[in-house]
């Protein structure tokens, strides 16, 4: 794993057999893992493998379908950089993924622990049931103990493995002096054990064995749907934290070295390509480039760059290479220290109570005093503790929250699955409750409406010998304002002129020689444009007023459509972004958004969404730069799309993976769909309860009637949940 | 009613050997990849056994 980091950039697969330079020696193999969007089908699979399998180096390649990710391992010099091109060659999309931040999703512990109590408590509960329709239909005297002795045998060891989740939680409810939902459900599983045991010692006519170990495998099924649905999305956000290997290039003297991003120290030398992201926080040492900082303030118009210059990880460089020297590093970088101010704002939100703690609320005191209260009345009515007992055992059963445990994880796993399948990752329990109840939707706007991409916007306006001169220049350089140039120019049917000696001056842009006068493409300092608020390359031919190219921030796909359906849904727009007040009123008014905040600091976002949620709004926030991080922290609930950076999709509750933004306000429906089947399984359960709790309390109800009416109503609930899909 | 001294420990040993079986297939990593393995088994490439 570590071997992949150490070596040089090159990336043929010649460099293979001879590495660029000496790798530290690691002598076991290394594992490499790749996403891939792409694949769907066995072929897919076939042909990956066999590709991979091909590459020399390669030991043994798995492709996992599921996950859509392949597990290589490899010989200590292959490098992932080798295989993506090995791939993209054979037509499939690849990714590289940290193995260290996978590392979480392949130890499934936990999912494994709970998988395997729900067996045992499945294959106990089938067995005792067998036991138990014997016992219901007519099994008598000797015959029927006999039976209830194996019931017990099997039940007792069972319980006792796979209750051991509801056991742990009630313990830690209890020793805090609190009620959670587990409390009774353990109560009522000892209880049935206790009163069970000692009929079967009389060789009484009822046992609850079936009613305890079906009640315990219910309510796993629930707990381990929940447990999936939250694993899913876990593994999901892991991937997208694992897309961006964090690697540098540390000099040292004068010799590059890849490091991982950890490894590096303040007043560490760090060379950032063009196109790379500030890995540490520093200043300039050499170089001129310019600096896209809109994941971290929100401005549109790249910076210049030159020796001296302050920078912040999290900045992406743009078109020279810089040298930087580490003053902060970890930890202390400004994108970290930003979690302070998340950590603060978490803590008002972490205040919301879900509908499922709700009705433990009322549900747990109230089974408690219901079954203490049959227990006092028979023992009054009939002064004996056995029956006392066996009847308060009887409504503790048939109430248990059997529906209950199923009621919420059914509909959410349903729900995820349904906007997972859409687009969108739900990352917290109770997002979607939250998200139902949404009326004011906050967005930012670089990044976020918009897809942080230049676009121009003033194409019509040149003549066409100038276009090919700005073409030609354009080609030349990989900024993002001369792509979107050539692009534009080429979709409109202009040739490059012929323009000689191109070179890109770094910071500044191309210049050339076109029929033997210099021309330049670039800053308005350095071609004689004049400076202004809107984003502008310059296009400086000798005995010409300079041309001015303009360019708009170009819309996410599905924006405009999501700020329609929100405000047809009634719901108040608001736009708050840190760029200027020129670009953010030009997007408010084409989107028809009337409340809008310009140059917004990350901590007016926040201010502004607590002051809403102070006036008791329930705010919704789509962000996706670290100037966002805060605000979405604060807010009701959030949504950050998968290009945001990390720091920004930890804070929201919602990921959303691809680039369409529509599937947002569809996502709000859903919730409210949700949250609506939820209520409906409450009140399910509760009418099962009201018609089968007067019968326990009544001495009426047998274990038969407890199976009944504890399986129907769970099934119910199940099918209820799975209308949502 | 003596057949039931042979039936029940049949049926209680039937119900172990399908647990154990369940065992054995979440340890060696069995429901790791549904989709693909429902995929590969039309695949010409066949595998002599799961690998880990």
């Amino acid at each position: 794993m570590t071997a992949q980091l150490s070596s040089g950039t090159a990336a043929c697969p010649g460099c293979i057999a001879t590495p660029a330079e000496p790798a530290r020696p690691i002598p076991e193999d290394v594992q490499i893992a790749l996403s891939l969007p792409g694949i769907h089908c066995s072929a897919c699979i076939a042909n990956v493998e066999r590709e991979l399998n091909a590459h020399p180096g390669v030991e043994d390649a798995r492709v996992n379908l599921t996950l859509k990710r392949a597990m290589i391992k490899a010989a200590p010099e292959t490098r992932a950089a080798d295989l993506i091109p090995v791939l993209e060659r054979a037509g499939y999309e690849a990714h590289e993924l940290d193995p260290g931040a996978l590392s979480a999703t392949q130890a499934d512990k936990a999912g494994r622990d709970l998988l395997m109590r729900l067996a045992v408590a499945g294959f106990a509960s089938m067995n005792v049931m067998l036991l138990s329709v014997s016992v219901w239909s007519g099994a008598t005297d000797a015959t029927r103990d006999m039976f209830h002795w194996i019931s017990a045998a099997i039940a007792l060891p069972a319980i006792a493995f796979s209750g051991q989740p509801f056991f742990a939680n009630a313990w830690s409810a209890l020793r805090v002096r609190r009620l959670n939902m587990d409390v009774p459900i353990v109560l009522a599983i000892l209880l049935a054990l206790v009163t069970s045991l000692w009929e079967t010692a009389l060789s009484g006519k009822h046992a609850y064995f079936d009613a305890a170990l079906t009640l315990t495998f219910f309510l796993l099924a629930g707990r381990y749907l929940d447990y999936r649905t939250r694993a899913a999305a876990r593994s999901a956000a892991e991937e997208l934290t694992a897309l961006e290997v964090p690697r540098a290039i540390r000099l040292v003297d004068g010799v590059e070295q890849e490091v991982s991003v950890t490894s590096l120290a303040v007043g560490d030398l760090v060379l950032v390509r063009p196109g790379g992201r500030m890995p540490v926080d520093g200043q300039i040492v050499s170089g001129t480039s310019e600096l896209d900082r809109s994941l971290l303030t929100g401005e549109t118009l790249p910076i210049f760059a030159e020796a001296g210059l302050v920078v912040s990880a999290g900045e992406v460089n743009l078109t020279g290479p810089l040298t930087i020297r580490a003053t902060a590093v970890g930890e202390d970088t400004s994108l970290h220290r930003m979690a302070d101010l998340v950590a603060i704002a978490e803590s008002g939100r972490s205040r919301y109570t879900s509908l499922a703690d709700k009705a433990a609320k009322l549900y747990a005191p109230g089974v408690h005093i219901l079954s203490a209260l049959s227990f006092v009345g028979w023992y009054i009515y009939s002064g004996d503790v056995r029956t006392a007992l066996n009847i308060a055992a009887a409504v503790l059963i048939i109430t248990c929250p059997c529906a209950l445990g199923l009621a919420v994880p059914a509909v959410t796993t349903a729900a995820s699955g349904r906007l997972f399948r859409k687009g969108m990752l739900i990352k917290h329990a109770t997002a979607l409750e939250r998200l139902a109840e949404v009326d004011t939707v906050v967005f930012d706007k670089t990044g976020t409406l918009t897809s942080g991409t230049p676009e121009l916007t003033n194409l019509g306006d040149h003549s066409r010998a100038d276009l090919e001169v700005a073409l030609a220049l354009a080609e030349a350089s990989s900024h993002p304002l001369s792509v979107s140039l050539a692009k534009s120019a080429r979709d409109a049917g202009i040739k490059p002129a012929r323009v000689e000696d191109v070179v890109e001056v770094p910071g500044y842009g191309t210049e050339g020689t076109y029929r033997g006068q210099l021309v330049r493409l670039g800053r308005a300092g350095w071609t004689g444009g004049d400076e202004g608020n809107q984003t502008a390359a310059w296009l400086a031919i000798a005995g010409q007023t300079p041309a001015a190219f303009l360019f708009a921030d170009s819309l996410r796909p599905g924006a405009a459509e999501a700020v329609h359906a929100f405000r047809d849904a009634g719901k108040e727009v608001i736009l708050i972004s840190g760029d200027t007040k020129g670009a953010v009123q030009a997007l408010a008014g084409k989107l028809g958004i009337e409340t809008w905040i310009s140059e917004a600091l990350p901590q007016d976002k926040a201010a502004h969404v607590q002051a809403l949620s102070d006036k008791g709004r329930h705010v919704l926030m789509v962000g996706d730069g670290l100037n966002d991080t805060a605000a979405l922290a604060a807010a009701h609930v959030s949504i950050s799309p998968a290009s945001a950076l990390d720091a920004a999709r930890v804070a929201s509750d919602i990921v959303l993976l691809g680039n369409d933004l529509s599937p947002i306000a569809d996502a709000c429906d859903t919730a409210v769909k949700a949250t609506k089947r939820i209520r409906e399984n409450f009140r399910i359960a509760t009418v099962y309860n009201i018609i089968a709790v007067p019968l326990a309390v009544a001495g009426l109800a047998t274990p038969l009637i407890a199976a009944l009416a504890m399986s129907t109503s769970s099934i119910t609930v199940s099918l209820n949940a799975l209308r949502l899909r | 009613m003596e057949v039931l001294a042979y039936l029940i420990p049949i049926s209680l040993f039937l119900g172990g050997v399908g647990l154990m079986a369940f065992v054995y297939t979440v340890r060696s990593n069995q429901y790791d990849d549904p989709e693909g393995d429902a995929r590969r088994i039309l695949s010409d490439e066949w595998d002599d056994k799961p690998k880990p």
